[in-house]
């Protein structure tokens, strides 16, 4: 993109910059407007699986709901209640909404088209969203009030736990791709199977990972079947009841676009990102970026469904889970992938 | 040599992300005063508790468990940090870095093992 601005006869200098504030927009702007129609799309979708219509009144087909619900919130009355800390409960929604827009920093949309191409991607990202459990944590503790706090508790404890065992399986995933570049890793499973198939859930020891990346991103985001954090039964609405207004929008913004993240990272990282999956010809007659789209809008689609049928877990089940299933099993597979690779590749 | 050009987009993203959600926060608060729909009061601006006035303190005691699991959390993001760079350089380092590794890897399971007995991942 520089190149262009710059045969418009600019100067390399000014052409990087305008090019990169056009990259950033290119991502924020079309993300936002997703994460709008993800909303609207979750909602018809488990309107679906419970045989009714969901969102069918405003615009055609109720395509317009997110947008009208948005509008609502951003002209309602802004709270702030009088035991709150001011300060803090206002920059919570703003710390958890922009932690949410910076990992997509380092997803490759294309071979090349990501905007910053650094050579510790994935660490970047597993570091972003270590920085979005203070969104939560400050949230729940400004709000001076007990069950935003209770939940505050509950979602950090969670969070963190579940994002142990995603670094395991991040481990595994980079000893068989030797990178933490996310463009080197999504090169490295083109025909990864059989030399057909573009990525590594084809492989028997990657496979249990993919699936354990799958459950732990549902857990790490909050999502049903884990989302204690908001139960609504126990905790009034989780750690932003207090919340109102653009301030409570922000952290559902958040939340579904940190879900669109983990969708994307499950492409990336075991579905072959822009690659098609499977490795012929006219199959790259489709640019990467729309098979990037396709695999997110899937594993986006067993998000939802996943929430739509299966019960919440408790909070002890879902600690248990987390510790005494997820952690040792990766572990033990890091040995194993390492294992094997010594002897079949480095040895 | 480090290549950290790459890290000047992501700094101004960090800029414009930013700027974007702050907007998102304290221009409502604007538009709401603006109008007229800014209109608090003390029973408006107390703490929500399903009604009833507040009980405790908010902030008095909650469960070491979460303390717990914040000391074990720290312990395996440490031993993962560790691992991060084993596993870029497998090629290079072969069967004695393996080996070491596993050693590493072996005295942690045995520190999470003795977690496991003590009962410190239990939550009854």
């Amino acid at each position: 993109m520089t190149q262009t601005f710059v045969n418009w006869g600019m100067t390399y200098d000014w052409a990087w910059f305008v090019a990169t504030i056009a990259g950033i927009l290119l991502i924020a702007l079309p993300l936002m407007l997703a994460v709008a129609m993800i909303i609207y799309a979750d909602r018809k979708i488990w309107a679906a699986m419970a045989l009714r219509r969901g969102p069918n009144v405003v615009g055609p087909f109720g395509l317009l709901q997110s947008f009208a619900d948005g509008l609502k919130v951003f002209l309602q009355e802004t709270i702030i209640p009088s035991a709150a800390n001011k300060g803090l409960f206002l920059i919570a929604p703003i710390i958890t909404f922009t932690v949410a827009l910076m990992a997509w920093a380092v997803i490759p949309f294309n071979s090349g088209a990501v905007l910053a191409d650094i050579n510790v991607g994935l660490l970047y990202v597993l570091a972003i969203s270590s920085l979005g459990v203070y969104g939560v944590v400050i949230a729940g503790w400004a709000s001076n009030s007990k069950y935003p706090f209770f939940s505050a508790m509950r979602a950090a404890a969670q969070m963190i736990s579940y994002e142990v065992s995603i670094g395991f399986i991040l481990i595994c995933v980079v000893l068989w791709a030797g990178s933490f570049n996310l463009n080197a890793i999504v090169e490295a499973q083109r025909g990864a199977g059989l030399g057909i198939v573009n990525g590594f859930w084809f492989n028997l020891l990657l496979f249990p990972m993919w699936v354990m990346f799958l459950i732990s991103s549902m857990a790490e985001t909050a999502r049903a079947p884990f989302d204690l954090t908001e139960a609504e039964s126990e905790l009034v609405a989780g750690y932003q009841t207090e919340y109102s207004s653009m301030s409570f929008a922000l952290y559902w913004l958040g939340e579904y676009a940190n879900v669109l993240l983990m969708c994307a990272l499950n492409a990336t990282l075991f579905w072959g990102g822009w690659l098609p999956p499977l490795e012929i010809e006219f199959l790259y007659w489709i640019p990467g970026f729309v098979w990037l789209c396709l695999k997110i809008l899937f594993f986006f689609f067993i998000f939802s469904w996943v929430k739509a049928t299966v019960p919440r877990y408790r909070y002890d089940q879902l600690m248990r889970l987390g510790w005494k299933v997820f952690l040792p099993l990766s572990l033990l597979f890091v040995v194993l992938v390492s294992g094997w690779l010594m002897f079949t590749r480095y040895g | 040599m480090v290549d950290l050009s790459q890290y000047l987009p992501i700094l101004i993203f960090l800029g414009i992300a930013l700027a974007l959600s702050s907007l998102f926060v304290f221009l409502p608060m604007g538009v709401s005063r603006l109008t007229g729909t800014h209109n608090p009061d003390a029973e408006k601006l107390s703490e929500y508790e399903c009604g009833f006035p507040a009980f405790e303190d908010p902030r008095s005691q909650f469960d070491v468990r979460f303390y717990l699991v914040a000391i074990l959390f720290i312990i395996f993001d440490l031993e993962a940090a560790f691992l991060f760079p084993w596993a870029v350089s497998l090629d290079m380092t072969g069967w004695p870095g393996w080996i070491t590794m596993m050693v590493f890897l072996g005295e942690l399971a045995i520190g999470l093992a003795y977690a496991w007995k003590k009962g410190a991942l239990e939550w009854e």
